[in-house]
């Protein structure tokens, strides 16, 4: 079969470039998802320290709380490194275990903001409207969430499909993209933990 | 020596789909043949530029004669609104992807495009939104912000309805472009030919790379604006709220951080359709072939860094002022390179001029007077004499109608016949080229001296004893001319398709790959593998004596993706998520996403 007979095949294929169209493209994705991230990030910080109302970041956070709810993402990300290891060397069901024990990790990460956002609006009185902070502070953490929630979907998917046998060895390039996915919105949870949580107490 | 009648006469190979082909109507709405979804985009953006066209007709009839009141204010704010963004959005970036999508990979001599369904998917995400977009001229008005939507104006507190149809339509036209950048970076970068090399490939496939980049990395700056307009709109968030502490310069930043990329998205594959067209009519390869791609790559890179310059009268300080002024006028630079390359290729060829070499001669100066009123507005202190007046209207059209939509018109004159296999009718080109361009002029010249004399943008009447009348008399004339011009070019395209003459492969003894295969192309595009040597392999294949042809891939069955209804399916539902948000139905928006989650599992277990 010819190079772009083979890498027509939905991403399956190595191409010109020798990496498989799947990756190249989850990589470019992740590019555009930089400068998505980077635009809400920057909108929190355009805005720092801008709220004409309370409460305020010191006032909210609980640095005790959002640490256990971060270790479990970050373990989420070893996880899924084995995971990944696992499929490359066909043990598919030690793989599968893996990707759903990550996905556990990450859907226990959105049960904490659930939690946390519940905290904040009803105990702190901190509301989407309240202020500036407020308005940053959600949209940028829930849209992270979300991007947990779609990651715990896809990879409870990758589960399954790893169950039921459609995912063998040989597209073990599905669990990595995956991977690559998930790591990235974990990277991006570090961002926000350090420089929006942490931070605040730093002074 | 191998003559192209040779390919031509090489045994059909098969190709096979994993499920049988559709037919007529279901087949247009399944299609995942990248040369049919060029088709509908290029269908749709003629539809939208014949819109956009008409929205313009309609404020210039109003703005021919001093305290007119042919048009309300209201009215006109809308018109000039839809006007702006139905071009942009909707009418130039469609027509670049309908030729992205048909030649880029004919170009680079692939069978589609890296991810088939992603692109139909594109596709219906992009006429969704559209007409999402357009509908609010019948469900309570067109948006009426500008096509920029300032912050606070599209505040509900100022602005109705169409202000919600905006940000949802546009915020579905983001998610396509997004999703097509990703599709087109990879099919480019990973689905090259045998010897096809990066730099070996087309100019106009480098300067399409460019823009996917571009598109990729400006849309979510963008996306995240409108997302905070939509959460005040909706929700009552405060990020626009001045009384709550909000600053306007936030939407503006993330605006133009996309806004000007945007531009260059708008310009770039102009660029490269004149830098294809200018060797075939001169009979000579493009003077300094990696130069106009590093150019091009240059521009690309820096319209990351230039936003602020529309920001010059907003007062970021004299640091920043300063910074983004020397970017702007640095990219001059980089454009003045590929002005000097197209001069240094007509320069001694034996030039010929049908429609399509009109238009993309006509690109350089056009362009370039778009180009150097460009680099006034880079020196902040003539900038603020001329924001918003008349002269940045005059410098915006000569580089977006002079420039990026002469690029594409000689685009359509040179590309549609690989399409319908059909030349178009020379006659009507010239009468559709002369009269456009003495239009164009006619209309946009005097707006310089507009500007100049005080005259602001988005004003719907003016006093007769402004000075002003004269001029904009011109400009509605002219107006009226481009738009019988592009009725001229509609009739040609049209009776071209049915009648034309047979235009056979390769009509303009051209080098490029997709000149190589019939008019128009099989589904799978090429009966054999194209092998590529240098930058020109057609003019390799026609007149090296004794190059050797490829062999035919006759042996086996070419395997090509069959239809799939799943990329409307989730386009529709992410529509439905934009209904439920204009129309506070959580319900809906609900039932809608777990339509996007099934509709993701059946995507992902269909078979190829």
């Amino acid at each position: 079969m010819s190079v772009h007979a083979e890498a027509i095949e939905e991403g399956h294929g190595t191409g010109s470039l020798g990496v498989p169209n799947l990756k190249l493209a989850m990589w470019a994705f992740l590019g555009s998802e930089c400068m998505f991230f980077g635009s809400l990030i920057g909108t929190y910080f355009f805005y720092h320290d801008h709220s004409l109302a309370g409460p305020l970041p010191k006032d909210v956070f609980s640095i005790g709380i959002t640490s256990i709810s971060t270790f479990l993402l970050l373990m989420s990300s070893l996880t899924m490194a084995l995971g990944v290891d696992a499929m490359r060397r066909g043990k598919a069901l030690r793989s599968r275990n893996f990707v759903w024990g990550t996905a556990l990790l990450g859907l226990t990460f959105v049960g904490f903001q659930v939690f946390e956002f519940h905290h904040f609006v009803t105990e702190k009185g901190l509301t989407l409207a309240t202020s500036l902070f407020g308005s940053s502070f959600y949209v940028m953490t829930g849209f992270h969430g979300a991007h947990v929630t779609v990651g715990v979907i896809w990879l409870s998917i990758v589960g399954w499909m790893i169950h039921k046998g459609h995912f063998g060895q040989e597209k073990a390039i599905n669990v990595e993209v995956s991977g690559l996915y998930w790591h990235f919105v974990d990277i991006v949870w570090i961002v926000i933990f350090t420089f929006v949580y942490l931070l605040e107490f730093a002074k | 020596m191998a003559s192209i009648a040779d390919f031509a006469r090489a045994p059909a190979p098969t190709y096979h789909m994993a499920r049988p082909p559709k037919t007529g109507l279901m087949d247009w709405l399944t299609t995942v043949d990248h040369k049919k979804i060029g088709i509908l985009y290029g269908l749709s953006g003629l539809f939208y530029l014949l819109v956009g066209g008409l929205e313009a007709l309609l404020f210039r009839i109003q703005l021919a004669v001093p305290d007119n009141d042919f048009l309300t204010g209201e009215q006109f704010n809308g018109l000039v609104t839809m006007h702006a963004t139905t071009m942009v959005f909707l009418a130039v970036m469609p027509i670049i992807a309908a030729i992205s999508n048909y030649f880029i990979p004919l170009m680079i001599g692939a069978r589609d495009v890296a991810f088939p369904r992603m692109n139909a998917f594109s596709f219906w995400t992009f006429l969704f939104g559209s007409l999402l977009l357009n509908s609010s001229f019948l469900f309570g008005g067109a948006p009426n912000a500008g096509w920029f939507g300032y912050a606070p104006l599209t505040g509900s507190q100022y602005s109705g309805s169409g202000i919600d149809f905006w940000w949802t339509g546009l915020a579905m036209l983001a998610i396509s472009s997004m999703v097509a950048g990703v599709n087109f970076i990879v099919t480019i970068l990973n689905m090259r030919a045998p010897g096809m090399t990066l730099m070996r490939m087309p100019v106009l496939v480098w300067m399409i790379l460019v823009i996917q980049f571009l598109l990729a990395f400006s849309f979510p700056p963008i996306t995240v604006g409108l997302i905070l307009l939509g959460f005040d709109r909706t929700f009552g968030t405060v990020f626009y709220q001045v009384s709550m502490g909000g600053d306007p310069q936030l939407w503006q930043h993330l605006f133009w951080l996309f806004g000007h990329p945007e531009v260059y998205v708008l310009i770039l594959p102009s660029m490269g359709i004149v830098s294809e067209i200018l060797p075939v009519f001169t009979r000579r390869p493009l003077f300094g072939h990696h130069a106009v791609i590093f150019s091009g790559v240059a521009i690309g890179f820096m319209g990351f860094g230039v936003w602020g310059h529309h920001m010059f009268t907003v007062g970021m300080g004299p640091i920043a002022d300063a910074a983004f002024a020397s970017t702007t006028a640095i990219v001059g630079i980089p454009t003045g390179v590929k002005i000097f390359n197209w001069l240094g290729t007509l320069w001694g060829g034996k030039i010929t001029f049908p429609t399509a070499m009109l238009f993309a001669v006509s690109f350089i100066p056009m362009f370039t007077i778009g180009g150097l009123s460009g680099v006034m507005h880079s020196s902040p202190p003539i900038d603020l004499q001329q924001h918003n007046s008349y002269f940045v209207v005059a410098h915006f059209h000569y580089v977006l109608v002079g420039g990026a939509l002469q690029g594409l018109f000689a685009g359509v004159y040179f590309y549609l016949p690989k399409i319908t296999g059909k030349l178009l009718s020379e006659k009507l080109g010239k009468v559709h080229f002369w009269v456009f361009l003495a239009g164009m002029n006619l209309t946009f010249f005097p707006q310089h001296f507009l500007g100049n004399h005080g005259m602001p943008r988005r004003i719907y009447t003016y006093p007769a004893d402004a000075g002003w009348n004269t001029d904009n008399m011109l400009g509605t004339i002219g107006v009226i001319l481009m738009a019988t011009a592009t009725l001229v070019m509609v009739y040609n395209i049209l009776t071209s398709w049915k009648k034309g003459k047979p235009a056979g492969n390769d009509p303009w003894d051209a080098s490029t790959l997709e000149w190589m295969t019939t008019s128009p192309p099989p589904v799978h595009n090429f009966d054999f593998t194209p092998v590529v040597l240098s930058e020109r392999p057609l003019w390799d294949h026609k007149r090296t004596p004794g190059f050797e042809i490829p062999v035919p891939e006759t042996s086996e069955s070419i395997h090509m993706p069959s239809n799939s209804w799943r990329p409307m399916l989730i386009s529709v539902c992410i529509l439905l998520i934009m209904v439920g948000l204009l129309t506070h139905l959580w319900p809906l928006c609900i039932v809608a996403a777990l339509g996007i989650v099934a509709g993701v599992y059946l995507w992902v277990t269909e078979p190829a």
